[in-house]
C-alpha cells in the first residue's frame, strides 16, 4: 500500500536535513548572541524579540553597542541600511526562485537571513515537493533555531559563572571569517582594501563615535568612481 | 537610553532589514534585467561592508594605550589561521574567541 503523505508533510522532511548544520551554527552563535546581551545588561526579552523581529544575526551583534551608545535613531536605520545592503542582491536573485509561493512570499522575503538565502538559493528542491512550502519550512526552522538559541542564551547567561569578559570578541570573529571567506571567493581585491582602508582613514579623521557614516559615503562614492577599472580588473585577474 | 528609546532604536533595524530585504521585490521584476549597477554593486560592495564592519568592531582598540591591540591582533590572526586550515567557520569563531577571552582574562 502506498502511503500518502501530504504535501506540506513531504516539504518539512525534504527541507529539514537542509537546516541541521545551520541549527548547530545559529545556537553556537544565538547562544553566545543571548549571553552577550545579558553579560551587557538585557533581560532573556530583548535578544529573543530581536531574534525574533530582526532575524538578522551579524546586525543583532551591532544593535547592542548601538542600543548601549546614545539615542541615535537615524544612525541605527543607515547603520542597518549599510550593513544589510546585501539582502538587496539576495532578493534580486530571488526574484524568480520566490514567485509563485503566494502568501509565503511575504514571509520568505521578511526572514531571508544569509542561511535562507543561501539554502534556498542552491537546494535541489525535488520534483514532487512544493517549493513553497519547501522554502518556508527552510526559513521558518532557521528563525526558530536562531530564536530559541538568542532566548536560551538570555535565561542561561545570568546562571553562568563563567567570566565573559571578551566574549564580545565574537562579532569581531564573525566579520573576519565572512570577510575571508569573501576574499577567498573573489578575484580582484580592491573593494576589500577600499573597505578596510577608507574606514580606518575615516575613524583616525573622525573618531569612533562619528566615523561609520563618512565610511560608508566614502566606500559607495569610490566604488562608484572607480566601477570602469575595477569591472575590467575583476574579470581579468 | 529609556525603554521608549530602546524600542525605537530597535524599530528602525526591523525597519533598514525590512527595507533591505523588500525592496528589490518591489523595484524589480523577474523578467527584466536588473541595472548594471546595481548588479556591479551587488558584485563588489560587500568585500567593502564586511571591511568595514572589521574595523568599526576594533574602533576602540588603543595602539598607544593599555594592551597595545596585541590580544585584538593575535586572536585575529588565529581566527585566520583557523579558518583557512579548517575552513569551518564555528571552530574559527569559537577559537579567536576563547583565545581573546583567555588573553584578556589571565595575561592582559
Amino acid at each position: 500500500m502506498i502511503k500518502v503523505q501530504s504535501p506540506i508533510r513531504r516539504a518539512f522532511l525534504a527541507a529539514f536535513p537542509h537546516t541541521i548544520p545551520i541549527f548547530a551554527g545559529f545556537w553556537f552563535l544565538g547562544l553566545t548572541y543571548g549571553i552577550y546581551m545579558n553579560a551587557s545588561g538585557f533581560s532573556f526579552w530583548y535578544p529573543m524579540l530581536m531574534g525574533l523581529t530582526i532575524f538578522a544575526g551579524s546586525m543583532e551583534f551591532v544593535a547592542v553597542n548601538l542600543l548601549l551608545g546614545a539615542f541615535n535613531p537615524l544612525q541605527a536605520l543607515t547603520m542597518t541600511l549599510m550593513i544589510n545592503a546585501r539582502h538587496l542582491f539576495y532578493g534580486i536573485s530571488m526574484l524568480d526562485r520566490y514567485k509563485n509561493t503566494g502568501w509565503k512570499k511575504f514571509y520568505l522575503i521578511f526572514g531571508m537571513c544569509d542561511e535562507s538565502f543561501s539554502i534556498n538559493y542552491t537546494a535541489d528542491i525535488p520534483e514532487d515537493v512544493d517549493r513553497g512550502w519547501f522554502m518556508f519550512f527552510v526559513t521558518f526552522l532557521n528563525h526558530c533555531y536562531w530564536v530559541s538559541g538568542a532566548a536560551l542564551g538570555g535565561i542561561f547567561g545570568s546562571l553562568l559563572t563563567l567570566n565573559t569578559n571578551g566574549l564580545d570578541f565574537v562579532m569581531t570573529a564573525m566579520f573576519v571569517v565572512i570577510f575571508l571567506e569573501q576574499w577567498l571567493k573573489e578575484k580582484s581585491h580592491i573593494s576589500a582594501y577600499l573597505g578596510l582602508g577608507l574606514s580606518l582613514l575615516c575613524l583616525l579623521a573622525f573618531g569612533a563615535d562619528q566615523f561609520i557614516i563618512p565610511s560608508m559615503l566614502s566606500i559607495l562614492g569610490t566604488l562608484t568612481l572607480l566601477r570602469n577599472p575595477i569591472e575590467k580588473r575583476g574579470k581579468i585577474l | 537610553m529609556t525603554l521608549t528609546q530602546q524600542i525605537l532604536t530597535i524599530a528602525m533595524i526591523v525597519l533598514g532589514t525590512v527595507i533591505t530585504r523588500f525592496l528589490p521585490f518591489f523595484l524589480f521584476s523577474p523578467e527584466k534585467p536588473t541595472p548594471e549597477y546595481i548588479q556591479y554593486l551587488g558584485k563588489f560592495l560587500p568585500s567593502a561592508v564586511f571591511g568595514l564592519l572589521i574595523i568599526y568592531c576594533l574602533k576602540n582598540v588603543s595602539l598607544f594605550a593599555g594592551n597595545h591591540g596585541v590580544p585584538e591582533a593575535v586572536s585575529i590572526l588565529l581566527v585566520i589561521a583557523l579558518h583557512l586550515w579548517k575552513r569551518q567557520m564555528l571552530i574559527s569563531i569559537a577559537g579567536g574567541t576563547i583565545c581573546y577571552m583567555l588573553l584578556v582574562q589571565l595575561v592582559f
